[in-house]
């Protein structure tokens, strides 16, 4: 686990600095408590035996993060390359506006509830690089939701998508999109292979 | 074939055997035989333009000669390396006069050099030919017309000449008896072309009517039709008689190009061009190879001309008067031969470095002046058939601008050095295609400064009948001063260009704040674009088609330099007076881009046409080649579709999706206690009843009725019942139709019922209680009654709907209304509405609007059910029928056109462009379905659009672009129709010939449109701020063009004097001012008629007019239906015009105010208002009444004359000085200062210190 280079930093990170300081800190008082009931010589197999434990439970856990991150990915990558598609539709005339707006307007939210589980699971499980990512395009999703004004048909809107060259940033959105989620989809599939092997 | 092979190289033997002997003449003969070619092109493209008339039959012969080129083209180039400059002058020579020829010459070179000791007497024929062929050429081939007939008279000139002549024509004996030998066809042209010469040159010289010419050339065409016409044309006039013809057909290619008459000849280029490229395709020259075509191509023209202007220099002053008719005199040429090779030398360097300046072209590679010469012939030959073959585009457009092309000449004097071009053979014609284009656009480019002058050569010929050839001298001359400058053009600097070429009167520079005056006395006019004599005539008009920028920038970067929005302005469904309506079975568009045959599209030949927007060689239908209009056969350019910039078709099925709809009106009404105590349905029963029999329709025609307040009334109108039945729906939640069948009937059948129920309606809800309005289920109500059929959906509300889905909220806060921070509320509050409109959108319903309210009723949100279902807006603030007449008489007025005005169903619309430009945001109301497709589910000739463009590819290969709209609909009568507009416009280089082009209406009218979506998409003072900065923008970007900058000064080019006054009024106009006391929905109204206004009526609402009408009189009046109207001048709309003495009549588009000063003459309140003085005017007067006094009569009839023209009668009110009324009049003065606002002078200032920032 530690020598994986790619992504030691957070791996380390999460696991020797930050978690075990916070799991200390969570669950000070019992350790205390046993450290101080038990002798120090009985202590530390004991303590070894529940890292090693904890160890090993938080590897599943890490595994099955990484799983499910990793077929969130693929769901969102193919939202990216169905909203690619649906707008190339469009330019090129083969739907009308109408329909792809509604097409598309009806998976915005999918989306950004996908996004934004990753994101949050990535902030539960401690995996601090990844989730600062993610946090970005999470917090555009939900902007872009937001935003939308209150006469438009949501996101996308048939009235107002040709103009002022909203197609082609739409356009350009779901391809920057497209290319962070095949980003993300590499990083998942790497760290939970390395899950897997450390398991 | 031969025939026109002949001509060109007589010019070309002429010339050559001076310097280089037979050989070096056979070979110049073959290249000039293509050199004609791109002359011919120029031509055709305004013949296809215009003249479609006999010309197809060429185009198979030329294609019999393509053959003939590809064993030739060997020779060819062999020949014309040997002989360089023979080959270069007679490429340059006979390039122009051969424009008819030169198919010919590439069938003939193969065996040109045998032919030349042959037979002197073919040579004659094809001056002959040439003659006749001459009128055909377009300007810039008269150019080269006028040098070839002077060599040709030069024989006289000297013995060298005259040698020189007869190898020539040897050598185009020997093309003959190939013509002859290879098609038959090829000798029929010449033969006709002989004897059409005759008698075309002599007309040309006696009257230089271009019509009669005409007439003579196609029956020569048609005579080349018949098998029997081909021997007989052989019999070549003395060879004298070809020089005089040669030379009448130059004189008469001169008048021509002055007359702007080039028709026949055009098409006669175009079918040459055709042939020739199909020719230039199967031979493949080594030497097209090495040049690419492109250049070539560009450049003969201007090539010709600029060597013709030599020659002309020196020979004007040895010739006679005689002479001067022929500007081009051949014993100039002879003896010049070698300077004027020379001189090609120099040009062609000149070229080059243009070129290079403006395109890269294979042109700049070549080193030596031998070998330019030789590219040059080789590009001229490129040129000329790779315009017809490889790039169709480019060649037509240049044909299309052959007109301007001689004009060029002495812009392009400059840029001589693409002479050489011109000579180049059609052999070369398989140079690339798209190196051309470019340079054909670069002459326009050129041109501009320049071009004026040949402007006017051009149009002024015309005017003035006597002499043809002064037009050419002209151009002479500028040519001649030019050419200095030309280097400078060439490199692209439009400041430069500026300086060197004088400066039309669009660019005078303009000093804002020392001209008080820059408001014209006179209506502003729509500029023409600089377009040659025949494209203006024939482009559309401004009325229903305009672009802001009426020379296009070649390239998005130039446009970003100069700073100005560019969009077109359309105002497609306006009521014509005169429309050509076409029936065919087959509409003949492109293939590949469905674009509609337009008058600027380029015929290649009979057969074949070049889309003017893809540039996609399409096939003429059979159908296509007999002219209804004349009854005549073979004559595609002749059609009213060729023939007309703005044409309807009458649509096959092809072109429905469904039988097309009958007229179908629904009116829904409000009639809670608020709408009753208003009172319109009084007004709205009575305008029905009125018109019920004028509605648009056929006998199919269905009407229905219904009524809501918190619930929705249905009226039952079956055929049969003894009255009307009422259906009461309570169930506003899920909307249901009582009865399906019944509640839409015909019109006809159920008329009785309906009147019945006109004249009851007004007074069944007297006494309702009902206070909401349950306006949601209504319209979802009136969906469901009209998705079956679509049709129009008249909705009149007068309060805030308050029940039911599409309930809405009183947004507006009365002590914001005239806040100058923050104005919100301007975008809808649901989109509930919107979603209505795009249901009713694709069942092809609109849904028109009246809002009758007196207190807020969110026009931002209602508004959308009419935006986005191409419905219009009425709005009428404190609308009521008592308390306020003036609303009730402007409702009544609407309603009357409204009700009676055209209107088209099931309608879409699609704008096309050239390749290159794109459309990216729409302005107006419809549902934009596609990229460049609008859904318009009702059209209205009120319904104004806009669209923004944007320069995604250079437009260096184009000197034209064109726009097309097509506007499909169902006629009230049932019937399917295209209405299709077509505009065409040049493409410039020059950031100053940009600016020259301004038309600063549209930009305007642009601006606006875009400033209401920035307000609702962003806030108004993003908008306000986006408008300040388009004035200091542009005019910063114009500054810094002007090399003598002023920094003390705010110098506007003349194009743009108006722009920072207009934007003025646009920030004061109610849609964009703050800080005066606004309320939303007259804020959100004034946005949505920017929006859907065409530019007419727009500019008034922008602008008003303000006359003084006291002092009418008969100076300048025009006469209107046996009525004169007093023509006043218009006025600043500044209080400093206003005199106490005065009366003043504002026309705002909507409404006519009428000041009366305290102190105005009484004769004047007397004779035209009626009361006896001033105190005794009433507050509210709305009429004038009729008095038979003169000055009554004359301030009548010009009020009336302005009411005539708007489509929407406007209410006048009479305002007194001292009546509270007058702040509407005063806040209208855009020019004055208010408390919130600038006045102009201090705009100015402002806008001054932005720049200098």
């Amino acid at each position: 686990m530690h020598q994986n280079y790619g992504f030691r930093l957070f791996k380390v990170d999460h696991n020797s600095r930050h978690a075990a300081p916070r799991r200390r800190g969570r669950r000070a008082p019992v350790s205390w408590d046993q450290g101080l009931s038990g002798r120090v010589g009985v202590r530390q197999p004991v303590l070894r035996k529940k890292r090693r434990r904890r160890r090993r439970r938080r590897r599943r856990m890490e595994v099955v993060v990484f799983v499910f991150s990793l077929l969130d990915c693929c769901a969102l990558i193919f939202l990216s390359v169905y909203f690619i598609i649906t707008l190339s539709d469009l330019e090129c005339d083969y739907i009308n506006a109408r329909s792809c707006c509604s097409k598309l307007n009806k998976w915005v939210i999918p989306e950004l509830i996908g996004h934004a589980i990753v994101t949050v699971l990535m902030l539960i499980s401690l995996h601090w690089f990844i989730f600062l990512l993610n946090l970005p395009v999470a917090t555009w999703n939900i902007y872009r939701f937001i935003m939308v004004p209150s006469g438009n048909m949501g996101v996308f809107d048939p009235t107002e998508i040709h103009n002022r060259g909203q197609l082609k940033s739409h356009m350009k959105e779901a391809m920057i999109k497209l290319g962070f989620h095949l980003l993300c989809f590499f990083m998942y599939l790497y760290s939970m292979i390395l899950a897997l092997i450390n398991d | 074939m031969s025939a026109p092979a002949g001509s060109p190289r007589p010019a070309a033997s002429a010339r050559i055997p001076p310097r280089l002997g037979g050989a070096g003449a056979s070979g110049a003969a073959a290249p000039a035989g293509p050199g004609p070619a791109p002359p011919q092109q120029n031509g055709p493209a305004q013949n296809q333009m215009q003249f479609p008339s006999g010309y197809g039959l060429h185009p198979q012969n030329y294609i019999a000669p393509s053959g003939h080129y590809a064993q030739g083209p060997g020779k060819m180039t062999s020949l014309p390396l040997d002989s360089q400059r023979g080959d270069y002058y007679s490429g340059l020579y006979t390039v122009p006069t051969q424009n008819v020829v030169t198919p010919n010459t590439a069938g003939q070179q193969p065996g040109a050099q045998q032919m030349y000791g042959r037979v002197l007497p073919a040579p004659h024929m094809a001056g002959s030919a040439l003659g006749s062929f001459p009128g055909a050429t377009s300007s810039a081939s008269h150019v080269h017309m006028s040098a070839s007939v002077n060599h040709h008279n030069s024989p006289a000139v000297g013995a060298a000449n005259s040698s020189v002549a007869s190898q020539g024509f040897p050598s185009t004996c020997g093309h003959y008896a190939m013509s002859t030998v290879s098609n038959a066809a090829y000798p029929r042209v010449s033969y006709s072309s002989p004897p059409a010469g005759d008698p075309y040159g002599q007309q040309m010289f006696t009257s230089q009517n271009a019509p009669p010419v005409r007439p003579i050339r196609d029956n020569s065409f048609s005579g080349q039709n018949t098998a029997i016409s081909h021997p007989s044309p052989l019999p070549p006039p003395p060879p004298q008689q070809y020089h005089q013809e040669q030379s009448l057909s130059g004189y008469s290619t001169l008048s021509w190009s002055a007359s702007g008459l080039p028709s026949t000849q055009d098409n006669l280029l175009r079918n040459h061009t055709g042939s020739l490229a199909t020719a230039n395709n199967n031979p493949t020259s080594p030497v097209a190879d090495s040049l690419s075509s492109s250049v070539m191509q560009n450049v003969q023209p201007p090539v010709s001309s600029p060597v013709v202007s030599t020659v002309l220099s020196g020979a004007s002053s040895a010739r006679t008067p005689a002479a001067a008719c022929h500007p081009a005199e051949p014993a100039a040429s002879v003896t010049q031969p070698s300077e004027l090779f020379q001189q090609k030398g120099m040009q062609y360097g000149d070229y080059v470095n243009n070129q290079a300046s403006s395109a890269p072209t294979p042109l700049s590679s070549t080193s030596d002046d031998e070998e330019e010469e030789e590219e040059d012939e080789e590009a001229g030959v490129d040129s000329s058939s790779t315009t017809s073959s490889a790039s169709p585009g480019p060649n037509s457009y240049d044909a299309l601008e052959g007109g301007s092309y001689p004009d060029m000449l002495s812009s392009s004097a400059s840029s001589p050095a693409p002479d050489p071009a011109p000579e180049s053979d059609p052999t070369s014609a398989p140079a690339p295609a798209a190196p051309q284009p470019s340079k054909v656009a670069k002459p326009f480019g050129y041109g501009y400064p320049a071009l004026q002058p040949g402007y006017q050569n051009a149009a002024a010929p015309p005017g003035s009948g006597p002499p043809s050839a002064s037009p050419v001298y002209s151009g002479f001359q500028q040519y001649a001063q030019q050419y200095p400058g030309l280097n400078q053009l060439s490199s692209g600097l439009g400041g430069l260009s500026l300086q060197s070429a004088p400066q039309p009167e669009s660019l005078r520079p303009v000093n804002l704040t020392q001209d008080r005056n820059v408001l014209p006395v006179t209506p502003v006019w729509a500029p023409v674009p600089n377009l040659n004599l025949d494209l203006r005539k024939l482009n559309c008009s401004p009325d229903s088609f305009r672009c802001t920028l009426t020379s296009i920038p070649q390239t998005q970067a130039l446009l970003n330099k100069a700073k100005l929005p560019l969009g077109l302005l359309l105002h497609p469904f306006r009521d014509l007076t005169q429309l050509p309506v076409i029936t065919s079975n087959t509409i003949v568009r492109c293939r590949s881009c469905r674009t509609y045959i337009n008058p600027f599209v380029s015929f290649i030949d009979q057969r074949r046409w070049k889309c003017n927007l893809c540039y996609r060689v399409n096939d003429v239908p059979e159908e296509f080649m007999y002219n209804p209009l004349t009854r005549s056969y073979g004559e595609p350019h002749k059609r009213p579709e060729v023939q007309n910039s703005t044409v309807e078709f009458i649509a096959s099925s092809d072109y429905m999706l469904r039988p097309p709809q009958p007229a179908v009106y629904l009116f829904v009404l409000d009639v809670s206690h608020n709408a009753v105590e208003a009172g319109y349905l009084t007004i709205l029963c009575q305008s029905l009843l009125e018109n019920l029999d004028k509605l648009p329709g056929d006998s199919r025609t269905r009407i229905g009725f219904l009524t809501f307040d918190s619930t929705i009334h249905f009226y039952d109108l079956q055929e049969g019942l003894s009255q009307p039945q009422m259906l009461i729906v309570s169930e506003i939640d899920d909307v249901f139709l009582p009865t399906p069948d019944s509640l839409l009937v015909n019109l006809h059948e159920s008329k009785e019922l309906i009147k019945d129920l006109l004249n009851a309606l007004p007074t069944m809800f007297t006494n309702t209680r009902e206070t909401h309005s349950a306006l949601g289920p209504a319209l979802q109500a009136a969906f469901k009654l009209m998705s079956p059929t679509g049709g129009r959906v008249s909705v009149f509300q007068t309060q805030l709907p308050s029940l039911g889905a599409g309930l809405l909220q009183s947004r507006e806060d009365p002590n914001q209304r005239s806040s100058t921070k923050v104005v919100q509320h301007l975008g809808p509050a649901t989109d509930f509405y919107k979603k209505l409109a795009l249901d009713c959108s694709g069942q092809q319903t609109a849904v028109d609007l009246f809002l009758l309210s007196s207190q807020y009723s969110d026009l931002a949100s209602l508004a959308c059910m009419s935006k986005y279902s191409a419905g219009c807006i009425y709005y009428y603030p404190s609308f009521h029928c008592t308390h306020n007449p003036s609303q009730a008489e402007k409702l009544q007025k609407d309603l009357r056109r409204y009700l009676t005005r055209k209107i088209g169903f099931e309608a879409v619309m699609r704008i096309r462009c050239t390749k290159g430009l794109s459309m990216h945001t729409f302005h107006g109301n419809f549902f934009v379905r596609s990229t460049d497709l609008l859904s318009l589910a009702n059209i209205n000739p009120d319904a104004g659009f806009a669209v923004q463009l944007s320069i995604e590819e250079s437009l260096t290969d184009t000197s034209l672009v064109c726009f097309q709209t097509a506007l499909l609909y169902t006629s009230s009568k049932g019937e399917r129709r295209i209405r299709v507009h077509t505009l065409c416009l040049p493409v410039v280089s020059s950031l100053a010939d940009v600016y020259a082009g301004v038309d600063v209406q549209a930009a305007i009218c642009l601006l606006a449109n875009m400033a209401v979506d920035r307000s609702v998409s962003s806030s108004l003072s993003d908008a306000r701020d986006a408008l300040v900065n388009a004035v200091v923008d542009s005019l910063s970007a114009y500054g810094s063009t002007i090399s003598n900058l002023q920094h003390s000064a705010l110098i506007a080019p003349s194009s743009l004097k108006l722009f920072p006054l207009y934007v003025l009024a646009l920030l004061k106009q109610k849609a964009f001012r703050t800080g005066t006391s606004t309320r939303l929905d007259d804020r959100v109204y004034a946005m949505c008629q920017i929006k859907c206004q065409p530019l007419v009526h727009l500019m008034k609402m922008i602008h008003p007019n303000l006359y003084r009408i006291d002092r009418l009189t008969d100076e300048g009046a025009i006469h209107v239906n046996d009525r004169v109207v007093p023509q006043p001048p218009l006025q600043k709309l500044s209080a400093e015009k206003l005199t106490r003495e005065g009366a003043f009549l504002m026309d705002c588009g909507s409404v006519f105010y009428i000041w009366i000063g305290k102190s105005c003459d009484n004769n004047f309140i007397e004779d035209v208002l009626g009361c006896p003085n001033f105190a005794s005017i009433p507050q509210k007067m709305t009429h004038l009444p009729e008095l038979d006094t003169l000055s009554s009569e004359r301030a009548r009839s010009f009020i009336t004359w302005l009411r005539d023209n708007r489509p929407l009668s406007p209410v006048l009110h009479v305002v007194k000085d001292e009546s509270p009324a007058k702040t509407e009049f005063f806040q209208h003065l855009i020019e004055d200062r208010t408390e919130a606002a600038f006045s102009y002078y201090e705009f100015l200032l402002h806008i001054q210190q932005q720049i200098c920032k």
